[in-house]
């Protein structure tokens, strides 16, 4: 038993600490140099990067924009693929089709899907601008100011990732006693109040877990990023991942990029305990 | 996570459900159902078609005719990424390194999850938790020391160099997967297994594995889906353009190509092509696959 032990489990482990844990530790090491990633790091400059980091416009506006990429996620995307999961959980012709279809962009690269969106934003030859000229308004140039390209991510990210929650929740509906909603009926209870005192409750536990993976994926969002926007216009819809590419992997400054690393990694990982503790402690 | 409820079963979320659960869903008047239907159905669908028949057409067509069809077929947009070695090139790239890293991924993964589910031994679940850590951060995080540490090892701008940290992001979910499919099959098998002097390994190679090709096909698509759509690891890691997996062959040509559209359309369109088809060839088990897996981590 424990030979055989001793030859399974290493092998994953030894992977697994050399290109997941080693890094990682050495993120929190490098984040106090300020080292270009060339020889051994030896300026050691205590927690400057830090407070580079947290002065920083840009780091602040990727950090409010990974933020606001949450609030959308719970805001836009969980209603709506509620919505689609309500009227596609039944077995009903074209049912699974229109699964199919919603599922589709989630299959998809993030790098294509940012860049097929590129495209349909493009102020010269996109088509969102071009029907806005048809209809008589100018050209619309939605990537070259903030705001609006900022919009535009929004309406990539809900377009490419509804139909996935859309699936857990058809998951979920479909494992609902159907008999709670047989009583919840003879005691008379009306659509709408089988909807927020049957479906909603019994539904919970998916609803926690879609909105775990919509913040955990918003925290990492970059593949999206660099095609659609590459983080401009002037630098305001990075997020913290685009951030750390752009800042610290473009500028060799390997110091600074560690540290945004560091909080990324606090960042995730105090979401995770504290919304496992809070929420998710039942299941 | 490990402990989440899972799905019943995830081949009920397509084809046949085992039993429709009529009033778990928003009764609307059906002609204004299929009306939202479609027109969600509409938005999803619309921006990939305008970018496969962009591709067909010639660049001032894209605005005098956004989403309309081609009115003139320019098929030689298409022939002549088809007919030059660079889109092949991308794909096969990721074909390598993606299959590497399903391969490897389970091979890694299926072995420590079988220790971990069956075999008592020191420090099993210190090493489990240490794993499932591998589950709360996201790669980006450490991707610059990641970077520092491939070229340490000589490993940069080569397969080996992305493939190793893909399988390495991977484990942990795929050994937390593979080991609680593992522990489903019945304890009696490996009990009488035993007695009949059957060894851990055989048992592993001949037992175990062959009975579990559900949860392992979850485990390699999920694997495969993710190396294939990989672009920040690959993007660190290599320089040669020879060596790019399709997400960064195909923004290096739109960095070359970017006031072409017509040909960007074309090369985006062929590069998710393969992806496409064989969604639509196996939709149960990539929906499967990706959905419970997502669930049952």
């Amino acid at each position: 038993m424990l030979v055989t032990a001793a030859v399974f489990v290493p092998p994953a482990v030894l992977l697994f600490t050399l290109f997941v844990v080693v890094p990682m530790g050495e993120a929190a090491r490098y984040s106090f140099y300020n080292w270009n990633g060339y020889g051994v790091p030896k300026a050691f400059i205590g927690v400057k990067n830090y407070l580079q980091l947290f002065a920083n416009a840009t780091f602040r506006q990727a950090a409010l924009n990974n933020l606001l990429i949450i609030v959308a996620s719970i805001g836009i995307q969980l209603p709506l693929a509620l919505g689609m999961a309500l009227l596609l959980a039944r077995r009903e012709i074209g049912s699974v089709a229109f699964r199919m279809i919603f599922f589709l962009p989630y299959i998809l690269a993030d790098v294509a899907a940012g860049l097929i969106f590129r495209f349909i934003f493009d102020g010269d030859y996109g088509p969102v601008s071009s029907l806005a000229q048809q209809l008589g308004f100018g050209p619309l140039y939605m990537l070259a100011a903030p705001g609006t390209a900022f919009t535009a991510l929004i309406i990539v990210i809900v377009w490419k990732y509804f139909g996935f929650h859309m699936m857990l929740y058809i998951a979920g509906l479909q494992g609902i006693d159907r008999s709670l909603y047989e009583a919840a009926t003879m005691d008379g209870a009306k659509a709408r109040q089988r909807f927020w005192h049957v479906t909603l409750p019994q539904l919970a536990p998916m609803l926690k877990l879609s909105v775990f993976f919509s913040i955990i994926g918003a925290l990492q969002l970059f593949d999206m990023v660099i095609p659609l926007t590459g983080g401009g216009p002037f630098d305001q819809t990075h997020t913290m991942v685009s951030f750390l590419y752009s800042f610290g992997m473009g500028r060799m400054r390997i110091g600074f990029g560690s540290a945004v690393g560091v909080v990324l990694f606090a960042v995730s990982v105090l979401f995770a305990f504290g919304y496992q503790r809070l929420l998710m402690r039942h299941e | 996570m490990s402990e989440l409820r899972t799905l019943q079963s995830p081949y009920g979320l397509v084809g046949r459900d085992a039993k429709p659960r009529r009033w778990a869903t928003l009764d609307l008047y059906p002609p204004f159902r299929l009306t939202v239907l479609l027109l969600v159905a509409a938005i999803v669908l619309l921006p990939l078609l305008a970018t496969a028949f962009g591709g067909f057409k010639e660049v001032g067509e894209l605005r005098t005719n956004p989403l309309g069809l081609p009115h003139v077929w320019h098929w030689e947009n298409y022939w002549a990424i088809l007919s030059g070695a660079r889109y092949w090139q991308v794909l096969g790239n990721s074909l390598i390194v993606a299959a590497a890293t399903v391969a490897l991924t389970l091979g890694l993964s299926s072995m420590a999850a079988f220790a971990f589910a069956h075999l008592r031994f020191f420090g099993e679940q210190f090493l489990l938790t240490y794993l499932t850590l591998g589950l709360m951060f996201p790669a980006a995080a450490a991707i610059l020391p990641l970077f520092i540490q491939v070229r340490d090892l000589g490993l940069l701008d080569s397969y080996t160099g992305v493939v190793l940290p893909q399988v390495a992001f991977s484990l942990a979910m795929a050994t937390l997967l593979l080991r609680n499919g593992f522990r489903q099959l019945p304890s009696e098998l490996l009990d009488a297994a035993r007695i009949d002097g059957c060894g851990y390994i055989r048992y592993f190679l001949y037992i175990t594995l062959p009975l579990s090709r559900p949860i392992l096909s979850t485990v390699g698509i999920i694997a495969f889906v993710g190396s294939w759509n990989n672009y920040l690891v690959p993007l660190i890691l290599l320089n040669s353009t020879a060596l790019y997996p399709w997400p960064l062959g195909l923004m290096d040509y739109q960095g070359q190509y970017s006031t072409a559209w017509q040909l960007v359309l074309a090369f985006i369109t062929l590069t998710i092509l393969p992806a496409i088809v064989i969604f639509v060839a196996a939709q149960r088990w990539m929906v499967a696959g990706l959905t419970a897996g997502a669930v049952k981590g």
